[in-house]
């Protein structure tokens, strides 16, 4: 199992949250949606403008754009 | 006098004795709202927190011949960290001294609803767990076990559907038995730390019950604040108890010691802070685990293939667009009929009005004044403007209500990042399509202070219901009206797609230009929910776009419009030497429109446009006419020949619909802008903004239109 960021996702795959980083505002946002370790997280729809991505976790689903979601650190199944 | 008592005696002197406060909390999107207006009917006011943007609705129920207060506390996901909305809420629930505090949590998102329950219940114990959509989540198979719910968090919940009123009947005797008394609450769930994190909770939880007298949960809660040492919460903490925290003596020293033990075992100030969450949302998925029960793991199909077709590459934003002039068609087509009807309504008053006067001899130009100036300006403003709202608001709440607009910020996030802003911003754009006013109380959904104020200069940048009319007319007479026929009307509509585009493109381009001037700054993150697509409930749709947009907007037009009627009439009447106050006006103007292709009337009837774009072509019919009140004539060929006859070519068309659409809002939206940005400087750059762009575009056209 390797260190990878959930850009790295493809649509539709699964990937275990293992991490957030970055600067404090953001995280304490991400960790409150419930991304914290051992969260399986997946990327399902794409915007039209190709960034923001959405994604499916913890039974809702959640738009988070590229800069944001590179803090989101996984490990893939 | 400490805060509490302070905030307390507030309430009672500014609202109602109520017997008890309770207050109503919850995640974004779980029906919050329909509960506190299916309790409180029309039995409620709304306002703004104390210095903030933050709505506030206050309301009020009787039951069993007691009357409850209900504060509708602003919807978060979590009450840590420090967004206005968290703050107020946390506020609130700490400090306000609520008898009880509701936390509404959606079925079918138990598990992330419940971790906000888990936060709250560490604060306080009167709490009642109100579990809503309860029918969406028996369509999604989800079975919910409300009574093992119940006695894992040791308090008292109460399964509802929100929109069924009678279901409501459970939650109104839980809440009468918590508030007097009678279900007594204690011994809660109270989340468990790592044996460490609690010991060091421990050492300061016994400084503070003893220095402060602060006793159970909160003194608990404190001390985890201390340890966290967040600043912002704390000081909230320090001037609503007013005690010293961090300043105490005591207090620092054994913080200093209880963070060096957690150095010790290898939990650094930031793993102490992640410890916290993820312990409650780890909590928050054990309790979720079991008491519910998904029988149809793919519950969330349904919504996915909409979401697909809705935001998908190819169709995401022409379906949207087409949404879009879908609302329009209906709300201009729609509203024509019963704008008739209100001017005739409003004309047959006015000549009784008018025999009236002849019959009490008033004064010939007083009574002139105060009909055709003043009551015709007003029954104007009302006749036009009315009906167009009335349509396109509720239409707009139920596209709302759907849950499609966050799909619409989803789908333009792209475009708007670049510019360094938000893809809300989008919503409060579609809002502004309605009324650029609402459209600027709506830049309230955008986080970061820096893209909401971008959000509110740039808002009129996209024509509202008050201009399409406009735009429209003069396209069908001097765009489409050479061809005739069918192509006619879709050369004319392409048009007016064409100026919205130009408009949303403008409103990038301008974004952009304030994000690297003068609101200087990088787009702020950007986490939006999707929620679940759900049944609008037509009725509550009707009842809260018409009166919490509606009636408010049309109040603050009708304000400005009466002054105004009486200063246009005045400014037509007075001449010196046989010539109006206005024509020396527009005489005075005219260089300068020339310059913009325009003509001195057409500017001036803008500016006396001011309190409602509407009048602009009234006015101006009225200067070419060389009437004294303004006229109203339905038939655009005839409005074409008089434009015509005054010199307008196909130059003046085009720089009239981009003046139309770019340039000062009208004194409402002015008027919004103020409340909402506080500042008259921020309110003169919102009318600078649109009304340069207009003069510059306006000057290229011309310019271009000479050379060639």
């Amino acid at each position: 199992m390797k260190e990878k960021t959930v850009n790295e996702l493809a649509i539709g795959e699964i990937g275990i949250v293992n991490k957030i980083i970055g600067e404090e505002t953001i995280k304490r946002r991400l960790l409150d949606l419930g991304l914290i370790e051992g969260t399986n997280i997946k990327p399902v729809l794409i915007s039209p403008s190709g960034d923001p991505r959405a994604f499916e976790f913890r039974g809702s689903l959640i738009a988070i754009r590229k800069e944001d979601a590179e803090n989101i650190k996984i490990k893939v199944l | 006098m400490n805060k509490i008592e302070k905030l307390s005696i507030k309430q009672k002197e500014t609202k109602r004795k109520s017997a008890y406060t309770i207050a109503l909390a919850g995640n974004p999107n779980v029906g919050k709202s329909t509960i506190f207006n299916n309790l409180t009917g029309m039995n409620q006011h709304t306002g703004n927190w104390t210095g903030k943007t933050v709505a506030n609705a206050t309301g009020y129920f009787e039951y069993r011949g007691e009357e409850y207060e209900i504060v509708d506390i602003p919807g978060t996901y979590s009450i840590m960290s420090h967004s206005e909305e968290e703050e107020i809420a946390r506020n609130y629930i700490c400090f306000g001294n609520p008898d009880s505090t509701i936390v509404v949590v959606d079925a079918t998102s138990l598990e992330r609803n419940l971790n906000l329950v888990l936060q709250i219940i560490e604060i306080t114990d009167n709490l009642i767990v109100c579990v809503n959509l309860l029918d969406e989540a028996k369509k999604k198979k989800i079975k919910i076990d409300l009574e093992a719910l119940s006695n894992i968090l040791k308090v008292p919940v109460v399964g509802v559907i929100a929109r069924k009123k009678k279901t409501l009947n459970n939650l109104l005797k839980v809440i009468r038995s918590v508030c007097n008394g009678k279900e007594k609450i204690y011994q809660t769930y109270q989340v468990q730390y790592d044996e460490n994190i609690e010991k060091a909770i421990y050492e300061i939880e016994k400084i503070i019950m003893e220095k402060y007298n602060i006793k159970g949960k909160l003194a608990r809660w404190i001390s985890i604040k201390v340890l966290d040492g967040e600043e912002g919460i704390l000081k909230e903490i320090e001037k609503n108890l007013n005690i010293q925290l961090m300043d105490n003596i005591h207090i620092k020293e054994s913080r200093k010691k209880a963070l060096e033990k957690l150095e010790k075992e290898d939990i650094t100030k930031e793993a102490f802070k992640e410890e916290i969450v993820s312990t409650i949302v780890k909590d928050a998925e054990k309790i979720g685990k079991t008491v519910c029960k998904f029988e149809n793991k793919d519950y969330a199909n349904r919504d996915r293939k909409i979401d697909k077709i809705l935001t998908s590459k190819k169709y995401g934003i022409p379906i949207m667009i087409l949404f879009l002039l879908l609302i329009f068609w209906i709300t201009i087509v729609g509203a024509n009929y019963p704008s008739q009807i209100l001017f005739r309504l409003f004309g047959n008053i006015q000549e009784k009005l008018i025999e009236f006067a002849t019959y009490i001899h008033s004064p010939e130009w007083l009574s002139n004044m105060l009909i055709l100036g003043v009551y015709q300006t007003l029954t104007w403003v009302i006749s036009v403007m009315l009906p167009p709202m009335a349509i396109f608001f509720p239409l707009f709440t139920i596209l709302e209500d759907l849950g499609y607009l966050p799909r619409i910020a989803f789908n333009m996030d792209g475009f708007f990042k670049k510019a360094c802003c938000s893809g809300k911003q989008m919503i409060t754009m579609c809002m502004g399509f309605g009324c650029n006013s609402c459209g600027v109380t709506g830049c309230r959904i955008v986080d970061s202070p820096r893209e909401r104020l971008i959000a509110i200069l740039t808002n009129n940048l996209v024509p509202c219901n008050g201009r399409f009319p406009f735009l429209i007319t003069i396209a069908t007479i001097f765009i489409a009206g050479t061809i005739g026929g069918i192509g006619a009307s879709i050369l004319s509509t392409l048009c007016v797609i064409l100026v919205i585009i130009l408009g949303i493109i403008m409103t990038l381009v301008i974004s952009k230009i304030l994000s690297k001037t003068i609101l200087k700054g990088m787009p702020s993150s950007f986490v939006l929910e999707l929620p679940p697509y759900r049944k609008p409930q037509f009725l509550k749709v009707l009842v809260r776009s018409i009166f919490d947009r509606t009636i408010f907007i049309l109040g603050r037009a009708i304000a400005v419009a009466a002054p105004a009627g009486l200063v246009i009439w005045l400014f037509a009447n007075i001449g010196v030497q046989r010539q109006s106050l206005l024509t020396i006006i527009a005489n005075f103007l005219e260089p300068f429109a020339k310059l913009m292709g325009l003509d001195g009337y057409i500017l001036t009837a803008f500016i006396f446009g001011i309190p409602a774009n509407e009048i602009v072509l009234p006015i101006i019919l009225m200067c070419y006419m060389q009437g004294t009140s303004l006229v109203n004539m339905e038939d655009t060929f005839a409005i074409g020949e008089i434009l015509r006859q005054n010199g307008w070519t196909i130059l003046t068309a085009i720089n009239v619909m981009l003046f139309t659409v770019f340039h000062f809002p009208c004194a409402t939206t002015l008027l919004t802008i103020k409340k909402e940005t506080g500042s008259w400087k921020w309110t003169a750059i919102g009318f600078l903004i649109p009304t340069v762009c207009g003069i510059v575009l306006c000057m290229l056209t011309t310019l271009v239109y000479h050379v060639f």
